[in-house]
């Protein structure tokens, strides 16, 4: 056959009208588009019934409520709980990110010890024959106060469980990481003689002047702040917040009044002085329930006329002045204080301070104000039975100092323990136990806390995740996640009801783990005699329920239990000290160092920059670590790839020379560290601000290795008043890389 | 056309009360399967439906203010339903849903184009430029309501439409027509814990959503509320999200002004 000119335009033309015509192109493109789409790795979720756990979260000691959605076996999210007292529904960005805690890829599968350096694995019941041979030993030896605890609270079954243990066995070493409350139940205890718990009514207050408080920023429970903060707008109430950085509270409150940082105390002190020369004090309560407010606390107070104030804190004395007549002159002002989320205790003049601020306007134990909130009185135990071996270890002085002559009224200076275990030749602690907090990580000055425990012979983890803890311990046991495991949450921090939350296992545990409960009770037993009499219960769970008594059923039924009619006590009941009134000066107080700025650490010179360390909602910074969709939520001004972000003022950054998203060398008398340049007008000139929560070297692959640890920047610094980490910020340089 | 008995479902953000805590974001990528890489710091590559921005008024310290803005899909009406999106979309692979208002997105049609995300004024639109790959053992917490998006196709923001399919599932067993208000409520609605973000049918005046935004059907649903505003209102792209802000600053910053341009005014 001849092809010619004319055939083969024919075949061409033909050919493309009638591939045109027919469907098989469109037919092959869509279904490529099909296959394309149906790779295997691309998972399908499994369907199956829904259903929903009624629990509290235990990812914080918050006390929210939530309502974990299950499909089938498997935990798909989960919500606030609707009409939960605390958070009624909301949630915070943490507690959303829940299951991820679950399934995540660093939790600890079954327990392990380390032999060479090297993790193996071993079986529950050698683990605890181990471990309670080892403190047969030690008891014998006549050593037993060198086991010691570190426990995130010691509040609720799980820490008394492991108080329980110790006291018995003869250690009085029991240790509860730092936050603000150790200051704020030191303030209240002195003014006001009970042993309490705060809480602050913000929903019904009219004036909220926060000293620093991070409110919206992980303050206390945040399911309860955020709502109370957003109920204190509703209802037309005002909020200040003084810091020197537009934080998040900051920049949603009324007025946001830069102060020279840690010198928060002295604008207290100042407020107060024009408080009571203008005698804008509650005139009701200051005469008929108070004392001493003639005594040295008048002398002190007179050492904080506006104008020297204004001179420490950089704020106008007009607006000194004004803003004590507006907290004065508001219905219910109420005044907080403790920086950023809380994690370090601070200076407790301060904490005297601002609480007095609230005595002088008679805001204690009123609505909208601050109130004291009876400890949780649900666990009552049988009474131990001392043996001689517990009795004299419970006589020996602890070894953070707690307590002694020189810081009688701390109950534990956890922050203290690596450098008395570096100072000494042999370690005085012998055993540490760890559940729920993650030191390693959370103490400042991480290099002298790693040696310190490189230099412990044997650390216990209990901890549900690998985290910078158990990479340093001898042997993890690890717990169940929240979501497994029964546990009471024995209060809301903050809230101002007493209150009782109940987490509940939404599915059954994943791994080989055990409840850290339930491994105290059979270490207890292990050891025999009256350790073993001192936990009479089979497993932890039944010593829950027991301990628990009538609420138990309601609890599991409603997943809360709250005295919702408590409002406060009278007045006339509500002190305990010697003049059963609130007492402004008293032999307590009087024997406090006074108050003074605290100046931080490094020389103004070498290090003319002052680096302080800020809190946000999507950065975790206490025992657990922020999960991958808390990273994946940070703003491009924290992190960038690797590099976290640092504040700086276009002032400042101007006379250095440094421009937006320069890599500089961030150095203080602690460390050094790469960080990026962030320019911000929200922050004062001559401050450098490093977020907290960054720099894990534990964790997994989405959060380790990202962004600095500003524990490994700064160290601790021990208030003079009160022997608590006092330590705001640090000097530092920059330099470019 | 206007449909009788649609609905028009829409959100009042209130900026007021928002603090920027990023719940929202959070409870939206566990409702929707939004998937996580190691590095979600070139927020040009990040997936995420809901996104809080920050904004300033640009002020020296210590005059600085900032205000935090969360931005969904903003679920666009157009003239009639022709969102910017719908209207250039070779593929048919999102529409505007006449009955609620919603703007959906068809994965298995969408071809990767990307010329919706070209169009939207918004950002509200991602693309999937890798295979979403779970660590072992956390694709357990997935939501079977919500299929998983593969690499190559354009996601956004559904206003949570398996929950809508789910109360009215719901509602059709137990032989009802109609859903109540706090049947369908969007994953961000519910998890927001300071109460900012309030969701139901623009349509409807029983609902907080109509009360507070009080749209003008004769101004293509402006509100006529003094504190709200809409994102770019000007380019008549009718969105379903009102904002709530008393700053005046805030309001301004809600749409592109010319310098001089409504000096000291918001709404004319």
């Amino acid at each position: 056959m001849k092809v010619d000119r004319r055939s083969f335009l024919a075949f061409v033309l033909g050919g493309a009208a009638g591939t045109a015509l027919t469907p098989l192109p469109w037919k092959i493109t869509d279904d490529l588009a099909i296959w394309s789409q149906n790779w295997p790795w691309t998972p399908v979720p499994a369907k199956g019934e829904t259903s929903y756990v009624t629990s509290t979260c235990a990812l914080c000691p918050g006390g929210c409520g939530i309502s974990v959605k299950k499909v089938a076996e498997r935990v798909i999210k989960i919500a606030g709980l609707q009409g939960h007292p605390v958070n009624d529904g909301g949630l915070c960005i943490l507690g959303a990110a829940g299951a991820q805690f679950l399934y995540g890829p660093t939790r600890i599968q079954t327990p392990i010890k380390k032999i060479n350096g090297r993790w193996q694995k071993i079986s529950w019941n050698d683990a605890i024959t181990e471990l309670a041979a080892k403190l047969k030993e030690l008891r014998a030896n006549g050593s037993a106060h060198t086991v010691a605890c570190v426990s995130g609270t010691d509040r609720g079954t799980v820490p008394e469980l492991l108080n329980r243990f110790l006291t018995v066995y003869g250690s009085p070493n029991f240790f509860r990481t730092p936050s603000i409350w150790d200051s704020y139940e030191l303030a209240l205890y002195l003014t006001q003689g009970t042993r309490s718990m705060t809480g602050f009514d913000i929903e019904n207050a009219d004036f909220v002047l926060s000293f620093g408080s991070g409110l919206i920023e992980g303050w206390g429970s945040p399911g309860y702040m955020f709502r109370a903060k957003a109920m204190l707008r509703e209802n037309g109430g005002r909020m200040d917040q003084i810091e020197p950085r537009l934080s998040k509270t900051a920049a949603k409150s009324d007025h946001w009044i830069a102060i020279n940082p840690g010198t928060e105390g002295a604008l207290a002190f100042g407020l107060a002085h024009v408080i009571i020369k203008d005698k804008l004090y509650n005139r009701n309560f200051v005469d008929g329930f108070t004392t001493g407010l003639s005594g040295r606390f008048q002398g002190i107070i007179g050492g904080f006329p506006p104008e020297i104030v204004s001179k420490i804190t950089g704020i106008s004395a007009g607006t000194i002045v004004a803003l004590a007549k507006d907290f004065a002159s508001a219905r219910k002002p109420l005044a907080i204080c403790g920086q950023g989320q809380g994690h370090q205790p601070g200076n407790l003049q301060e904490f005297l301070a601002v609480h007095t601020l609230n005595a002088l306007v008679g805001n204690i134990n009123q609505p909208g104000g601050v109130w004291a909130i009876p400890e949780p009185d649900y666990i009552d135990w049988p009474e131990l039975e001392m043996d001689g071996v517990a009795s004299a270890g419970m006589q020996q002085q602890r070894v953070d100092g707690a307590g002694s002559n020189r810081y009688p009224n701390a109950r534990y200076l956890l922050h203290n323990l690596p450098q008395v275990i570096n100072a000494s030749k042999e370690s005085p602690v012998q055993v540490l136990f760890v559940a729920g907090a993650n030191p390693a990580y959370s103490l400042q000055d991480t290099e002298s806390v790693k040696k310190a425990f490189e230099k412990i012979p044997f650390v216990v983890s209990f901890s549900s995740y690998m985290d910078e803890t158990a990479e340093l311990a001898d042997m993890v046991l690890p717990n169940h996640v929240f979501l497994e495991r029964y546990e009471d949450v024995p209060a809301a921090t903050g809230f101002p009801k007493p209150f009782i939350g109940l987490a509940q296992p939404a599915v059954e545990p994943l791994y080989n783990t055990q409840y850290t409960g339930d491994v105290i009770i059979q270490l207890a037993k292990a050891l025999g005699h009256t350790i073993g009499a001192a936990f009479p219960w089979d497993d932890y769970v039944t010593c829950l329920e027991e301990t628990l008594g009538d609420k138990w059923d309601p609890l599991v039924e409603e997943g809360y239990w709250v005295d919702a009619e408590y409002s406060g006590m009278d007045w006339a009941d509500a002190f305990e000290t010697d003049s059963a009134k609130f007492e402004f000066s008293n032999s307590e107080i009087n024997m406090l160092a006074d108050y003074s700025p605290l100046k931080p650490e490094g020389d103004e010179i070498l290090y003319p920059l002052t680096l302080v360390p800020y809190d946000t909602m999507r950065l975790t910074c206490g025992y657990v670590g922020s999960p991958p969709f808390l990273i994946k939520s940070l703003e491009d001004t924290i992190l960038q790839g690797k590099e976290v972000l640092v504040e700086l003022n276009p002032e400042t950054a101007g006379q250095l020379g440094l421009a937006e998203g320069k890599v500089v060398n961030l150095t203080t008398l602690k460390g050094s560290a790469r960080v990026k340049v962030h320019l911000t007008n929200g922050i004062m000139p001559g401050l450098v601000a490093l977020p907290r929560g960054l720099g894990h070297t534990a964790y997994d692959r989405f959060l380790a290795g990202r962004g600095v640890n500003y524990n490994q920047l700064s160290g601790p610094i021990a208030d003079p008043a009160s022997g608590h980490n006092a330590a705001w910020g640090i000097q530092a340089k920059i330099t470019k890389a | 056309m206007e449909k009788e008995n649609a609905k028009k479902y829409g959100m009042v953000i209130d900026l007021d009360k928002c603090t920027g805590c990023g719940a929202c974001m959070v409870a939206c990528m566990a409702e929707n399967n939004v998937p996580f890489r190691e590095d979600e710091t070139d927020k040009l590559l990040s997936v995420s439906w809901m996104r809080v921005y920050r904004l300033t008024n640009r002020k020296p310290f210590p005059d600085t203010e900032e205000c935090f803005l969360p931005r969904p899909c903003q679920h666009c009406e157009g003239h009639h339903g022709h969102s910017p999106c719908v209207s250039v979309c070779p593929a048919t692979a999102t529409d505007y849903d006449m009955d609620t208002g919603i703007v959906s997105q068809i994965y298995p049609r969408c071809f990767g184009c990307r010329y919706c995300m070209a169009a939207c004024p918004y950002h509200v639109r991602q693309f999937n430029w890798w295979d979403p790959i779970w660590p072992d053992g956390m694709e357990r917490m997935l939501n079977p309501g919500v299929s998983v998006r593969m690499r190559g196709v354009v996601e956004k923001c559904s206003f949570c439409i398996q929950r809508y399919q789910a109360a009215k599932e719901q509602a059709y067993m137990e032989e009802r027509r109609e859903i109540e208000e706090d049947e369908y409520q969007t994953a961000c609605t519910e998890a927001c814990p300071a109460g900012a973000i309030i969701f139901g049918d623009l349509n409807n005046p029983e609902h907080a959503v109509h009360q507070i935004a009080r749209p003008d059907p004769k101004h293509e649903g402006r509100s006529k509320n003094p504190r709200a505003f809409r994102l770019l209102e000007r380019l008549g792209t009718n969105t379903k999200i009102y904002y709530l802000s008393s700053r005046d600053w805030v309001r301004k910053a809600g749409d592109n002004y010319l310098k001089d341009e409504l000096k000291g005014k918001t709404h004319s």
